[in-house]
């Protein structure tokens, strides 16, 4: 279970985040939506520990402890997953070493046995098929070159090999074709868990058709002014956020 | 000899002419070398080691860095050979997967009796410096001086000047040399000493060689060191090149000079991986003295502490329809300083020349420096020549995506230096030995991510 309460944060002197509390239970997908520069993709890098970022007040919790306290990797080895809005490229890595290099880091970091070569290579293997990313693509340095689609699949592929307790999704759908964004909503919701919960921040409801959410929630201005059941991204869709953003003035 | 009437400058200078007055006759040649050796040394005392007054020397002041000149380091007794063959495999093991023949030199001077001699295939000619200065050949000493290739360098001067120890190697026309040849460089001295090597390696019309320099220096004694190496590339010949010189300790001095010269369609590939280790000057001298050849000079400096490393080049179209290419990687950390001073000379009659030179650094702190200077003087008006230097530090935002997937930060740094380093290394063409050198790297940075 993941809880943040009454969170302020902010960077380079400029208050991003201003009295957010959300909380979101084991085994809840809750979605966000919101305007542009409302703070979404902040939230998640709080959330994942992001350097440069100062919570002024507030905690973040989960399984009640104090993500606060940790780095990123610490984190990410408890479970935190972002899918990020822009995922980066690195040169000269390729993907499988990337992905041996986080899965086993993670694993160490928990105390377990690091996966052997053909047991990591099985995974991969399975796990690219299932989200339709091609084997020569692992070969390739990550996400170089990748189309912006490629790089969200390859964002969902890392999400399903690391197993996250906690997995944000920043506007993952965005870039993705019709058939990518069935395949991608078919990678997440086997991953589906009662011990798993989602925070899905898009933009449109048509993703939310496919990863039905259990809750939706209208941030603005850095703070959650309005939730609702999924009916909610109807609403919402249908006319905008003018009924909510002028609450958070 | 004029020169050694006029009033030295340091006490170094000084004494490095004290000692020149002493050895001039006893060095390796005698007479047949002294006129050169004379020349070589009037030059270094007219100008006196290089300050940040000289132009090539702009960043490395080497005078203040040689605030004495160190005695210089005498052919290894017997059983100091003996005790150097005892930790050979300790010290500098064999790289993995290279069926390397080896050539040992201890304090500089060549070492047979530890050296893969009887292994050398047909056409392969090795000998000391001492040796084969001995007949006297007057082509051998020409090609020795390198006319033409760092002239006016007073480093150089003193080089030539004090020149012993090192070996010459000749491959004979068309002879494939299919073993790399790998030159271990060994200090035996726990004493403070200078070395002065010069080596020479030719390589006839066709030939192929690669040859892999590694120095390795474990003593923690200071050490000035002023070694040579000269290449020339008959036409259609090729050579591979890998020098990886000792990381000495700090207070220490390593002028490291590489003379080459191409003719026709030849074909040379060097690359440098300096770790520091006190103050280091890499320094090149190439030239294209016959047509449709190519070079390539890369390297890959990884920096800490206070090191000093300085690569200096200067690459001399002279023929048309030539290709050089330098690439280099940088990483500083702490208080580390480098250099990369790159200079492509077209001649006006070098057309068709096509040459592109990069140098890349990341910073890890704010104490360390890089300085780029890449320059091209180009006479011919039908060239491609281009250059490219940059500055950065590691990408806050690549970092952080790392370590969100939960790469430690250290891990994640390591990661990305590698990939950055990696891709100098990615030049060296004999795989097994590209992978030692990318063992070497990834060492260094495996040892600074555990501080
Ligand atoms: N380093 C920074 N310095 C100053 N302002 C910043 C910085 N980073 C983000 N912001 C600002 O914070 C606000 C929130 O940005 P954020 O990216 O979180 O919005 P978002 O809700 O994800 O928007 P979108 O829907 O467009 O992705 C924006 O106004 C943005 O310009
Ligand atoms: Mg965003």
């Amino acid at each position: 279970m993941l809880e943040i309460r009454n969170l302020h944060a902010e960077i380079d002197g400029k208050k991003i985040i201003n009295g957010l509390s959300l909380t979101v239970n084991d085994g809840e997908i809750a979605a966000i939506m919101g305007p542009n520069g409302s703070g979404k993709s902040t939230l998640s890098y709080v959330i994942s520990g992001r350097e440069g970022y100062t919570v002024t007040d507030g905690e973040i919790l989960l399984d009640g402890a104090n993500l606060l306290e940790m780095d990123a990797s610490v984190r990410a080895a408890k479970g935190v997953f972002l899918a990020f809005q822009y995922p980066l490229e690195i040169p000269g890595v390729t993907t499988m070493t990337f992905l041996k290099a986080c899965m086993n880091a993670q694993r160490k970091a928990r105390g377990e046995a690091e996966f052997s070569t053909p047991d990591f290579m099985k995974r991969v293997r399975a796990g690219a098929e299932k989200l339709g990313v091609p084997q020569d693509m692992l070969r390739r340095a990550l996400n170089v070159g990748f189309s912006g689609g490629e790089k969200k699949r390859m964002e969902v592929l890392q999400m399903s090999l690391l197993e996250p307790t906690f997995a944000i999704l920043d506007e993952t759908d965005s870039g993705l074709d019709i058939d990518a964004l069935r395949i991608v909503a078919d990678g997440v919701n086997a991953l589906r868990d009662p011990k798993r919960s989602f925070l899905v921040i898009t933009h449109y409801q048509r993703l939310l058709d496919y990863i039905v959410p259990d809750t939706v929630h209208v941030m603005s201005k850095g703070r959650i002014v309005k939730t609702g059941g999924k009916e909610l991204a109807l609403e919402l869709e249908a006319n905008g956020y003018r009924d909510f953003v002028g609450e958070a003035a | 000899m004029n020169a050694r009437s006029a009033p030295p400058q340091t006490s170094a200078e000084a004494k490095i002419a004290a000692d020149y007055v002493g050895a001039r006759l006893s060095l390796p040649g005698g007479h047949a070398v002294a006129d050169l050796r004379d020349a070589a040394f009037d030059a270094f005392m007219a100008a006196g080691f290089p300050t940040r007054r000289v132009e090539a020397w702009h960043y490395t002041d080497l005078k203040r860095a040689m605030s004495e000149a160190l005695p210089i380091a005498s052919p290894p007794s017997a059983t100091s050979i003996l005790a150097q063959g005892a930790r050979l495999a300790s010290l500098c093991p064999r790289m993995e997967d290279v069926d390397s023949l080896r050539v040992v030199l201890v304090d500089g001077h060549f070492i047979p009796a530890l050296s893969d001699v009887v292994r050398l295939p047909q056409g392969v000619a090795l000998h000391s410096l001492a040796d084969a200065l001995a007949h006297g050949d007057a082509a051998l000493i020409e090609a020795l001086a390198a006319p033409g290739l760092g002239q006016g360098d007073a480093a150089l001067a003193l080089n030539t000047a004090f020149m012993q120890g090192g070996f010459v190697l000749d491959i004979a026309a068309g002879v494939d040399v299919v073993h790399p040849i790998e030159v271990v460089s060994l200090s035996s001295s726990v004493a403070a000493q200078a070395i002065y090597g010069r080596s020479l390696v030719r390589l006839g019309a066709g030939a192929r060689l690669t040859l892999v320099e590694a120095e390795a220096c474990d003593n923690g004694s200071i050490e000035q060191r002023n070694c040579a190496l000269v290449c020339q590339i008959a036409d259609d010949a090729t050579l591979e090149h890998v020098f990886v010189p000792a990381e000495l300790s700090q207070g220490s001095t390593h002028v490291a000079h590489l003379l080459a010269s191409l003719q026709s369609r030849a074909s040379f590939n060097s690359f440098t991986l300096a770790r520091g280790g006190g103050l280091v000057r890499r320094q090149v001298f190439l030239r294209f003295d016959g047509d449709h050849s190519k070079a390539q000079l890369a390297g890959a400096n990884l920096l800490k502490g206070r090191d000093h490393c300085d690569t200096t080049l200067i690459v001399q179209h002279v023929a048309p329809h030539c290709e050089s290419r330098e690439y280099f990687k940088s990483v500083l950390d702490e208080e580390a300083t480098g250099v990369y001073q790159g200079k492509v000379i077209v001649a006006p009659g070098a057309q068709k020349t096509d040459g592109a030179m990069k140098s890349h650094a990341i910073l890890l702190s704010d104490g360390a420096t890089m300085n780029n200077k890449p320059e091209l003087e180009i006479f011919a008006d039908d060239v491609v020549c281009g250059h490219g230097a940059t500055v950065s530090q590691l990408d806050e935002d690549q970092l952080f995506y790392a370590q969100a997937r939960g790469l430690p930060k250290h891990d994640a740094e390591a990661m990305l230096l590698e990939a950055f380093v990696d891709e100098s290394a990615d030049r060296i063409e004999n795989e097994a030995i590209r992978a030692h050198v990318i063992a070497l790297m990834g060492g260094w940075l495996a040892a600074r991510r555990r501080a």
